[in-house]
């Protein structure tokens, strides 16, 4: 039996109020519960009205449910985001140095720090952007970094996001809610505000417009329309920012630009911030029977006519694979030693991390290399022993597919449940923006297991989300 | 040897569609078995542009059309003097590191009757040019040259399994032989002048990475190694990846195409 591990609480422990939830111990303590209830249906008929809703498909019910809200905040000090600032900016530039490096030299490769096949064998690894040097040398223009809490110093990178990550429309619009729904706490409290992210993702997205782009640019927001499970957060961003929302068939190609087609006629368009894959990004360059791209936009990309956020190709920087080698590509290319740590990762593809796999499944958590959303993945501590053994013959049947990390002591938060309050386990996923600045808005997206003792967070499998506060200095 | 290449190639669209876009590869690779004397590409009503170098040393252009299109007439003409270098391709500039073309596609999905031919091919084969030379043999061996068999949707596992196909199959094949057996390689196009043997004036083949020699040409169609009757355009993971004309419409229309290649000894005229 594996010994009930001790997980840190972060508003504190045995009656004792950690500092930065100092303001907060009575406010949830002198919550009337009939006030509390409606609140928490407040909350939710704000979403509703708002229209924010995350689309799971698949699994019968609702397909346009709400995230469940959770009205507690979880808070960092100013202290602790310094240290989360400083190494989550370490992280994002270093994962784009590595992206310049290996679809140009290749300098990482050829000094033996991670294997060519790693990289180059990589199905994200993309041939035809090898020697596109993109504005400023960025690949990853958002980089969404999961992270999460294990002590009051402690804190470990799950994954990277380099390509398309989502979610910080909740960000924005959990403090919203909490803005309207209570005031008092934020003039009580000196919280760091969030809400200039649209402004600095424009910012940031105007700043990598292609050389040939004279004047002020011209940004558009691809999507793959309203089937995309992020479709309300794309047309989100598009309204904060100010920008065209456009799907493929908006968007064509005449000589050396992209043009979208508006009621005033065809208008050059300088960036796309596209949230639709690689593969289907361009029929004449990628999959041939996608309908979403825009025929012949990777040329024009490619010839210097258009800026494409992020860039096509960056994937392979976020493969879990590749991940493993994060700390030594901060050390190669910054010289410097990573804020933030990795979490230890076995990979089922060498024989030697397989045969530990197999032989401490019950302990570890278990990923497909490209999964996401927490589907197929393997909770050891969590699983029955069919589970585990059903498990187990998949890893067998296709090792290279699986990687492999100790279960991790995810903080707990205060959250509202059923009977009152109660801990339960959060995750947090800052979005740092990467363009002629590296930027990073002081919060996040914290995301919360509301199933009590549960360690997965994806909204997929019944995580809720909560407004993220970080202290001001 | 001097080589004189006419190319027209005709698409007809009936009714007309919408959207036309060609992302277009048509241009001699640069290396030291070939060097253009002339060369144009002539395509009427088609808006051009977007063109660069891609990292695996091709020249791409883009040609989209306005409104609807009943008829693109692609007329590709030119002079190219050419050298034998036994398919060695030489001075040619590229970044593409050789490791990516290991890379299992639609088209070159290793079957085990393809992993099987790879694994027997290179057995005793003492080098790796050896191994090269084998695969080729041995896909050359087990698809007979057979036009009408196979078309262009044809997977290399299929031509295998079939026994009959055209160069399309042989390069797929021996493709997915390669990189089954870890070795990269590639698909590539160009032109041939033949006289007698098998034509296929436009034609494509293979290339084998192969250590201390580079990419190496291997057409297991006529059993030999890319020599002066030769000219090459581009490469890709397989034959759409690779194509010299990859194009898209919009509509629900019949598209026909029509090709006519000429490929001349410029030098007995």
């Amino acid at each position: 039996m594996v010994e009930k591990p001790i997980y840190f609480n972060e508003m504190g422990m045995d009656g004792a109020v950690r500092p930065p939830y100092a303001g907060l111990d009575s406010w949830a303590a002198d919550m009337p519960d009939e006030f509390r209830n409606t609140k928490q249906s407040e909350a939710e008929a704000l979403f509703r009205r708002i229209g924010i809703t995350f689309a799971v498909y698949g699994e019968g019910g609702d397909p346009d449910r709400l995230i469940p809200f959770d009205m507690f905040p979880r808070i960092f000090a100013a202290n602790e985001w310094r240290k989360l600032d400083r190494g989550v900016k370490q992280r994002a530039k270093a994962l784009n140095a590595f992206l310049m490096d290996v679809y140009g030299r290749g300098e990482i490769v050829k000094a033996g720090k991670i294997p060519g096949r790693l990289v180059y064998q990589n199905e994200a690894y993309e041939k035809s952007v090898v020697g596109i040097k993109p504005p400023r040398g960025v690949y990853s223009h958002i980089v969404g970094i999961d992270l999460v809490r294990t002590g009051p110093d402690e804190f470990f990178v799950l994954e990277d996001n380099c390509r398309t990550p989502s979610g910080v429309s909740y960000m924005l619009e959990n403090r919203e809610i909490m803005m309207r729904m209570f005031p008092q706490l934020f003039r009580e409290n000196r919280i760091a505000p969030v809400e200039n992210y649209p402004a600095q993702l424009k910012r940031t997205l105007a700043s990598v417009a292609p050389e040939k782009c004279d004047g002020e640019p011209t940004i558009a927001i691809l999507t793959p329309g309203h089937f995309n499970s992020a479709y309300y957060e794309h047309s989100f961003l598009a309204d904060m920012m100010g920008v065209a929302l456009v799907e493929g068939q908006d968007l064509f190609v005449k000589g050396d630009f992209c043009y979208m087609r508006t009621t005033e006629g065809p208008k050059k368009v300088d960036v796309i911030y596209r949230r639709i894959d690689d593969a289907f990004i361009d029929p004449l360059c990628f999959r041939p029977e996608s309908m979403l791209g825009v025929p012949g936009l990777m040329n024009v990309y490619r010839s210097g006519g258009v800026a494409i956020a992020s860039a096509p190709g960056a994937g392979v920087a976020d493969d879990k694979a590749i991940y493993t080698f994060v700390p030594d590509m901060i050390r190669f290319y910054l010289g410097e030693e990573p804020i933030l740590n990795n979490v230890p990762t076995w990979q089922c593809s060498k024989g030697d991390d397989m045969k530990y796999v197999t032989e401490n499944l019950a302990e570890l958590v278990v990923k497909e290399v490209h999964g996401s959303g927490g589907y197929g993945m393997l909770v050891g501590p969590r699983s029955t022993k069919e589970q585990i053994e059903a498990f187990r013959a998949k890893i067998e049947n296709d090792p290279s597919n699986y990687i492999a990390q100790p279960t991790l002591a995810l903080s707990t938060c205060p959250t509202f449940v059923e009977e009152g309050i109660a801990p339960r386990h959060v995750d947090l996923r800052p979005y740092c923006l990467v363009g002629e600045n590296i930027e990073l808005v002081p919060g996040g997206l914290t995301r919360v297991a509301l199933t009590e003792g549960s360690l997965v967070v994806n909204s997929s499998q019944g995580g809720g989300v909560k407004d993220t506060w970080v202290m001001a200095e | 040897m001097r080589l004189q290449v006419n190319h027209r190639t005709t698409y007809k669209f009936d009714p007309p569609m919408r959207g036309v876009a060609q992302s277009l590869r048509l241009w001699p690779s640069l290396f030291e078995g070939q060097s253009v004397l002339d060369w144009n590409v002539d395509i009427d009503g088609a808006i051009r542009g977007a063109n660069f170098r891609d990292g695996a040393g091709d020249l791409i252009e883009t040609a989209t059309f306005l409104g609807t299109v009943e008829e693109v007439v692609i007329e590709v003409s030119g002079t190219v003097e050419t050298t034998d270098l036994s398919g060695v391709l030489k001075g040619h500039r590229e970044k593409v590191p050789p490791l990516a073309y290991v890379r299992r596609g639609p088209f070159t999905h290793p079957s085990p009757a393809i992993r099987d031919l790879a694994t027997e091919a290179v057995m005793g084969a003492e080098n790796p040019l050896a191994q090269a030379h084998a695969l080729a043999a041995a896909v050359g061996e087990a698809i007979a040259y057979t036009p009408g068999e196979t078309d262009a949707q044809t997977t290399a596992a299929e031509a295998l399994d079939a026994g009959h196909g055209v160069c399309q199959d042989h390069a797929h094949t021996l493709v997915a032989a390669a990189i089954c057996l870890d070795i990269p390689a590639r698909y590539v196009t160009g032109y041939l002048h033949a006289e007698g043997d098998i034509a296929e004036a436009s034609h494509a083949w293979a290339e084998i990475y192969v250590q201390g020699l580079g990419w190496v040409g291997f057409d297991a169609s006529n059993r030999v190694c890319p020599d002066e009757r030769y000219i090459r355009l581009g490469s890709g993971f397989d034959s759409i990846d690779a194509a010299p004309i990859r194009g898209v419409s919009q509509g629900a229309g019949a598209e026909l195409m029509d090709v006519d290649v000429t490929v001349l000894d410029a030098g007995q005229q």
